[in-house]
């Protein structure tokens, strides 16, 4: 289970204020947090406000390496700022995101193979987000058909079935979890799947207690990757147990540990 | 259209771990041995790297121990002075290693004293060159005493050192730590608490490639198969990335085998079963090459004859199947 941290995201206020002003300090100090918590990957975000995507990007990634080994995910819209950014980045890097339109396909997938990178791909087109597991399904086959296409192997391509808030759109956790687990029969090798869990919580209460529940229950669909709040401890114990319980590592007295440590 | 094989690609190896020390590394060894390292299913050369093969040690007492005159007959009077045993064990017989296994210092047994058996230690270290495995008499009290001072007296010769175990654990590798020794990390056939001790000794600084897992095993007949399915999972975890199920594995094949009625009883008791010394043998190395093919790296065998079939069978088996 690759845990990927969502802390350094410019729709976070201190985030924000140090790419504004440059302040390396509260990236770095998240980087470490997230590290020491059990992340073993990072989502670098600009969020939305700051002008200069590329700049911002470059700057990130350049100030996390200078305190973090980990892999980092890449996490904008702005294509120009991933190319930048996997220029910079030391190890193979996880592109965030391709939707599954046409005119994405072409540009990410060949970035993704040019840099060795994994790439997240969205179920998600022109048309917005499905509804239903079948149709987000058929977004995903598109995806795995282009990473044939393009040569990416198939361990690379991250599918994200996309969870939307409890609150707003309670019918979709259970299509996506339908979708995770699918998803594995679409190709052999499959392909991974990834989701941003937070987003079941936006603007609910008891956003731990949705976030670890969610999480627990997309694991036993398969889930390979979970963009997270890493330092939320329970929803990393629940990780951890999740991992046993679905036979993925082999159970020891110290698993919560084990799974933060290794 | 071109047939194209789909072979298993690993993301992680199993931990090597290098038994011994010569001169020039602080100790008297003629040369060491490393063991492990693989990176595919047992003999899956064709999937991944095997560096280095599986090795056999033969066992050696500091005190003649009561074995079947089948074992017996194939030591004669050396088996009186470990010395001399161990060096029969390596010129006449090929033992990669010598285990040497203090049963002498069991209170309840011959209850020898603690320099008796750095001495014992110290004679096999003398009369040959290979590395050296040392195991205590079971007793927790008197193995603390006993293999401490071990570990101080050979300090430099790098050895592999047992058993430690899930309740029984910390001065043994604090041992190991001071004076530079690998450690033996024994579990009851059972992998949860496998993966446990390797976290709890790892926990006290003990580098991962200085540990050997000993999982317990069953001869033949007697539970062979569970301890073949633990050693299968242990080697799936490892070539999959859990490092706390990667290191190398021992199996104590003479002794598990020579205590079945299988191995020992008369032909005349059991006129159906042939030949009483051969049927020995054989209950000792097939136990062995099932163990192999399980994932073993370090036996630890008796009969020579044992030892012979099983070393040719290995070196079948390192013939690389690559394709």
């Amino acid at each position: 289970m690759l845990i990927i941290g969502e802390r350094i995201n410019g729709m976070f206020n201190d985030i924000k204020r140090a790419i504004q002003e440059r302040d390396p300090l509260p990236v770095q100090e998240w980087a470490r947090r997230q590290e020491q918590a059990g992340a073993r990957a990072l989502d670098i975000n600009v969020g939305p406000a700051v002008e200069d995507k590329v700049g911002a990007m470059k700057w990130l990634i350049e100030v996390v390496q200078e305190v973090s080994d980990l892999t980092l995910c890449l996490d904008t819209t702005n294509i120009k700022a991933i190319e930048e950014g996997l220029k910079l980045c030391k190890k193979p890097a996880i592109i965030n995101s391709t939707s599954a339109d046409r005119e994405k396909i072409e540009k990410l997938f060949p970035l993704a193979v040019e840099y060795g990178a994994s790439l997240i791909g969205l179920t998600m087109n022109k048309n917005g987000i499905p509804k239903d597991a079948d149709t987000r399904l058929a977004l995903a086959m598109e995806l795995v058909a282009a990473a044939d296409e393009f040569g990416l192997p198939m361990e690379d391509l991250y599918i994200d079935p996309l969870i939307l808030p409890a609150n707003v759109a309670q019918d979709h956790a259970p299509e996506v979890l339908k979708t995770l687990y699918q998803v594995k029969l679409l190709a052999n090798p499959a392909p991974k799947t990834v989701l941003g869990i937070s987003n079941v919580s936006q603007n609910c209460q008891e956003r731990s207690l949705l976030n670890r529940t969610f999480l627990a229950m997309a694991m036993a669909c398969g889930l390979d990757a979970a963009i997270v709040d890493a330092c939320d401890e329970e929803l990393m114990a629940t990780a951890a147990a999740a991992e046993v319980l679905r036979n993925r590592t082999v159970y020891c007295d110290s698993f919560v540990k084990v799974f933060k440590t290794q | 259209m071109p047939l194209q094989l789909l072979k298993e690609k690993s993301r992680a190896a199993v931990q090597k771990v290098t038994l011994g020390a010569t001169k020039e590394e602080g100790g008297t060894r003629t040369h060491t041995i490393t063991i492990g390292g693989d990176a595919a299913l047992p003999f899956h050369h064709f999937e991944g790297e095997i560096p280095h093969r599986p090795v056999v040690a033969m066992e050696v007492q500091d005190i003649e121990p009561d074995w079947p005159d089948a074992l017996k007959k194939c030591f004669g009077d050396v088996m009186k002075e470990p010395g001399r045993w161990a060096e029969k064990c390596v010129n006449e017989y090929g033992a990669d290693l010598i285990y040497l296994k203090l049963d002498g210092a069991d209170p309840e047994g011959a209850n020898r004293s603690v320099d008796d058996c750095v001495a014992a230690v110290k004679e096999v270290l003398q009369a040959v060159g290979v590395p050296l495995i040392v195991v205590g008499c079971g007793d927790a009290e008197k193995d603390k005493e006993v293999l401490e001072a071990v570990a101080e007296a050979a300090a430099g010769e790098n050895l592999l050192l047992g058993n430690a175990e899930q309740d029984n654990y910390k001065s043994l590798t604090a041992a190991c730590l001071v004076h530079k020794h690998n450690i033996i990390a024994r579990s009851p056939l059972d992998i949860n608490i496998c993966k446990q001790l390797n976290i709890l000794i790892t926990e006290m600084n003990m580098p991962p490639n200085r540990i050997v897992i000993d999982p317990s095993i069953g001869s033949l007949g007697y539970g062979i198969e569970y301890a073949y399915s633990i050693m299968e999972r242990t080697r799936l975890g490892a070539l999959q990335g859990d490092k706390m199920l990667s290191m190398p594995v021992l199996c104590t094949v003479g002794y598990e085998a020579w205590r079945t009625k299988e191995a020992v009883a008369p032909a005349s008791d059991f006129p159906g079963w042939g030949d009483a010394e051969e049927r020995g043998i054989l209950w000792e190395a097939v136990t062995a090459t099932a163990l192999l093919q399980a994932g073993a790296h370090l036996l630890l065998m008796r009969h020579p004859k044992a030892v012979a079939l099983v070393k040719e069978n290995i070196e079948k088996l390192m013939v690389s199947n690559a394709y």
